[in-house]
Order: C-alpha cells, then structure tokens, then sequence
C-alpha cells in the first residue's frame, strides 16, 4: 500500500503534462474485463466437473428416495411394467464388458508401445503409431456400426469352434457356451478393446521415449536383450503412468455407450456365458431413454448414470494422477 | 551358459514376433474398418441425400439434408458456446494462472474433464437445460457438445501459449501495451497455429457424437433450423437407421457414417499440419 503511495507521489507532475486520464480508465477497463473473462471462464470449465455430479445426483433423487442405495446396487429386477428398478445386471454387464477389454488390450498395447518406442526401423514408426492414433479418431457410432454389420458376422462364425474347444474345459467352459448369434458380452469386449487400444499404447508409448536413453542404454551395453530391457528397465521406470494409462482406457472402456449398445444384444438377464446377450449402464441409457415414460422410470435410469459417473471419476482420477506422476509432458494427452 | 544364452534369446526373438504380430493386429482392425465404411458408404452415396430429407420408415428414397444442415447448425453453435470459453480459460491458466496452486487445480479437473465418458455430458445437458425447457432441443445438444470441446481447447491453448516465448511479450509491454492487448494482439497471435490446432481437435472430437445428443437433441424427421425444438442430425440418423430393418436405411447410415468418418479423418490431418507449424523454442 505505502510502496504504490510512494510510486504515485514521485509521478507528480505539472497538470499539463499527466497522459489524458480517458485512455488511462479505457486501458484499466480493458484489463480488467479481460482477466474477469478469463478468470470466468477457467471457473466454468472446472465447474462443469461439479456441476455435472450434482445435476446428475439432482435428477436421480426421485429413485434414490424410492429405493436406496444397496437395494438399487443389489437389485437384478428391471421392470417398467411394476415400476421396480434394480442395478444389479447392468452393473455386471459394464464390468464384465470393460474387464474383457482390458484383459485384451492391455497385452496388445504393450506390445504396440514397445513395437514403435524399441524395436521397429525409424522410417516404419510415425505410420504406425500415426494409424494406431487415428482408431481413436474414429466415431464411435462407426465402431458399432461395423461392429453389428461386419464383425458380428465374421465373428458367429468363429463363435461354435470357440464353444467346440473353450466350452469343452470344465469350469471355465461354462463361459463360453450358447448359440453363435455374434452378438453378446464378448462381441463387446473385443470392439471396446480396439476402441480402448489407441488410448492406453499411445500413453505408453509416450512415456517409454522419455526414459533416459543413458538407462537404456546401459542396459544394452551389459548384454541385454530387446526384451529384457522393454521389462526389466523400461517397464519398472514407468510404472506409474503406464498404469495410470490403463486406467484411462479402463475409463473409456466403462463409459463407451454406442459401439456398445450396437453389439452387446441387450438383455437384462445375468447370464454365466460370454457368448450371451447382456446389458452395460450406458448401453441401457441409450436403449431406454427416450422411452421412460413416468418420472420414477426417468429417474431411475439417471441414477444409473450416477453410479456410472462416481465409477469413472474414480478411475480417472486415479489416471491424471499416476501420469501425472512421471512428470507432466506435453503430448502425453490424457 | 550357453543353454541360458540360447534360452533369453529365444525369449527375446518371440516377444518380438507377439509384438510385431500386436501392431499388425492394431493396424488390420484400422484398416478393416476404413475398408468397411469406404466401400458399404460409397455403394450407399446418391445424389438425393444432399437434397431431399430422410424418408419415412418403410418408404424408398434417399435424403439426409435435414441431417446434415442439422448436424451443422449444433456443430457451429456448440463451437460458439466452446472456443470462447476454452480460449480464455487457456488464456487464464497460460497468463494470469501459472503455476499457483488454484491454477494446478483448474488443470487437473480439466485433463479428468477430458476423459469424460459423453454420455455423462449427456446427462447433465439434459439436466440443466432440457428438463427445465421440457423438451428436447438443439441448444441442450451444443450445451452438451460445448462442454464436450471445451477441456481439449483448454489444454492445448495452455500448452501453446506456453511455448510463445517471453520476449515478444516482453517487448509489447515496453512498448506500454496493457496486458489484455499484449495477450490478443500478440501472444494470441504467435500461438495461433497451436490454438487453431486445438479448436479442429476439439471438433473432430464432438462430430461424431452420438450417446450426448440421444438425450439432448434427439431426431427430427423433418427439415428444421430451430435450435430450440428438437432437431435432426447425422449421428443420431446413423443410430436409428443402422438398427432398423429397411435396406435403404441402412445403406444410408453407411453413406452417413463415410461422409462423418471423412470429415473427422480430414480435421484430424489439417490439425497435424497445423501442429506441424508451431515453432517450438529451444
């Protein structure tokens, strides 16, 4: 306060010389609206994560009355008809639908990131990765149209020779019987695991190249093989964002709604096979939506979404925060 | 020795062929689907889906015109909605934030903000602005679309502001440009390319949505320009369609979904280019 009395005493002047005190004030204005506008808009992006939380908790509070909260998670009866709603089969369908994508893309992602940071010739990687990206570009209203017209198809073909020799192993055999329709929890698994798959090697990817060449190359000179060092020195350095990456792909995997919706059949039943129709949160979101004709109806699938939500904030969470780990990194998009 | 030499090398060989054939499968499902909807979306292209509107169920004919100019009136307004918000918020964090703690805060919220699954945005587009009109609308679908974009053009304006170097707006402030001018004439004006990448990122992102605009726009089977009354639009056209039972449906939803497919492949690569273009100080 005393520092600026001071300025200003030591600026006194003749009146004749002061700058026009107009353009002053228009200056001062102009500054100030311009970081009150950036200041408001830096506080709605960062309110919309709220926002979105409380407004969804807000619609679904007609359900939530109705029936709780274990009494919905525990619930398998979806039933308009009687008005009674439970979460229970969706809840397994979206973590059964994710787990087989994640149990299929991590593996593959791994290799992807390894391929393009380690093994392939310098000419080869930008197309690469640069194709590997753009399955990310692709709409997902694409990924389920292909999914449902082209791939579940093909894939009713391979379904009875999976039965044939997956069905026949006692105990997990059980996963994999029932007619080859194509379409079911393990058509969605494998198109979500394509979807989640640009995501999860591209983070890899990303923070393999930053691993200090000295380490790796220490490790070279000592007689390590390719492998040895993608494992026992690339993959330790990085773990934390490698497994915050997966944690993103997980996040997408869980909210993915329309490649899903189109090849996952649709059923509310909780069946033992893979091979069967199901149903995830989003898929049931999408499907019935439009159709909820009374409040408590409304209500109920928004609550849905709720759960939905308190999961992938969860995982994401978690995901900004173990690549955030490693050090932030232009480029590492998460 | 020998026999553990052989043995981590043979270890070392196969995990490179399973890599290698992870690539290739990476790269054949990219390419199978291009494949797919280059050739199912080629067969379904005619002349009338630019000038006629979609036909009634059961009915022949072709048309997405109402569609299309939908699909282009939310794409605009959610951008009108979004680039200013995403901009100054950029601005803020890149300019005024920094790195103080509240700033570190705006950007965590922001990268979970940018994996958000759409159908939440969905949901609470519907929440705060459908529920309270009592019908489906245009603007709830690009207040959802907004919300959608706003997270990618907020990171990469921070980011790309961040790369202008200190001198150039040092030099603007010797000149006594106050600071809101130094920013828009020309911190703004050196990160544009990196900005500009940002914005088509962002909408390559949204134009394709489908799950948000089931809750918000939803469809309309006729011609319409209102955005505050449910409107068509091409995702949502692809979802009905692709579903139903009539031939000519479904070939339409093909000719959509390579017409869409073609506009975000073609955003993505202007963007590349654009990104090709900021200079990175060293």
């Amino acid at each position: 306060m005393s520092g600026s009395d001071m300025t200003f005493g030591a600026e006194l002047r003749p009146v004749s010389e002061e700058p026009k005190p107009a353009v002053r004030w228009w200056r001062l204005t102009g500054d100030s609206l311009f970081h009150a506008a950036a200041v408001f808009a830096a506080l709605i992006a960062a309110a919309a994560l709220f926002a979105t939380v409380i407004a969804i908790a807000y619609d679904s509070r007609l359900s939530i009355e109705t029936f709780g909260v274990w009494r919905f998670l525990t619930s398998s009866e979806w039933n308009p008809v009687t008005q009674t709603f439970g979460a229970f089969p969706f809840i397994i369908g979206t973590l059964v639908s994710s787990a087989i994508a994640m149990v299929l893309a991590v593996p593959v992602s791994f290799g992807v990131a390894v391929f393009i940071a380690e093994i392939a010739p310098s000419w080869i990687k930008k197309p690469i990765a640069g194709a590997i990206e753009l399955l990310a570009a692709i709409p997902s209203i694409v990924y389920g149209l292909w999914g449902l017209l082209v791939f579940a198809p093909v894939f009713s073909s391979i379904e009875p020779w999976i039965t044939q020799y997956f069905g026949a192993i006692p105990g997990i055999g059980l996963l994999f019987q029932g007619p080859p329709a194509g379409i079911g929890m393990l058509t969605a698994g494998i198109v979500l695991a394509i979807m989640v798959l640009p995501y999860t090697s591209s983070i890899m990817r990303d923070v393999f190249l930053i691993v200090p060449s000295s380490l790796r190359e220490s490790a070279y000179a000592m007689g390590a093989t390719t492998w040895e060092v993608a494992w026992d020195i690339i993959l330790p350095y990085t773990r934390s964002a490698v497994i915050g990456g997966i944690f993103l792909g997980l996040g997408r995997a869980l909210g993915e709604t329309m490649a899903v919706t189109f090849v996952i059949g649709n059923s509310n039943m909780i069946s033992p096979s893979l091979l069967m129709p199901s149903a995830t949160i989003p898929s049931v979101l999408a499907n019935e939506f439009t159709e909820a004709t009374t409040p408590l109806y409304l209500s109920s699938l928004i609550y849905l979404g709720l759960i939905l939500i308190a999961v992938t904030l969860i995982v994401r969470f978690l995901a900004v925060l173990l690549i955030r780990r490693l050090g932030r990194r232009e480029g590492a998009s998460a | 020795m020998k026999a553990v030499v052989a043995r981590r090398h043979a270890v070392d060989f196969l995990s490179k062929i399973l890599m290698g054939i992870a690539t290739v499968v990476g790269v054949f499902f990219l390419l199978w689907i291009l494949w797919t909807t280059l050739r199912f979306g080629i067969a379904g292209m005619h002349w009338d889906l630019f000038t006629k509107d979609t036909p009634a169920p059961g009915t022949n004919g072709f048309g997405l015109r109402n569609a299309f100019v939908g699909s282009l009136g939310l794409l605009t307004l959610s951008m009108a909605i979004g680039v200013p918000i995403g901009l100054m918020a950029g601005t803020w964090l890149a300019e005024y934030g920094f790195h103080s703690r509240l700033a570190n805060a705006v950007r965590f919220i922001n990268d979970i903000m940018l994996s958000a699954p759409s159908i939440e945005i969905g949901l609470f587009a519907y929440a705060i602005v459908v529920a309270p009109m009592g019908h489906f609308s245009g603007l709830a679908g690009s207040v959802a679309l907004a919300v959608l974009m706003i997270p990618i053009i907020v990171r990469t304006t921070d980011e790309m502001l961040g790369l202008v170097g200190g001198d150039m707006r040092e030099a603007a402030i010797a000149l006594g440009a106050p600071k809101w001018v130094v920013i828009s004439k020309v911190t703004w004006k050196a990160g544009r390319a990196g900005i500009l990448t940002g914005v088509l990122i962002g909408l390559a992102r949204i134009t394709g949505e489908t799950a948000p605009l089931l809750f918000t726009a939803l469809n309309n089977q006729y011609f319409s320009t209102n955005m505050l009354r449910p409107i068509a639009n091409i995702p949502v056209v692809i979802f009905q369609f692709a579903l139903s039972p009539y031939e000519n449906w479904q070939q339409m939803a093909w000719a959509a979904a390579f017409i869409t497919v073609l506009f975000v492949l073609v955003l993505s690569l202007v963007a590349r280019w654009f990104l090709g273009k900021v200079q990175v100080p060293k």
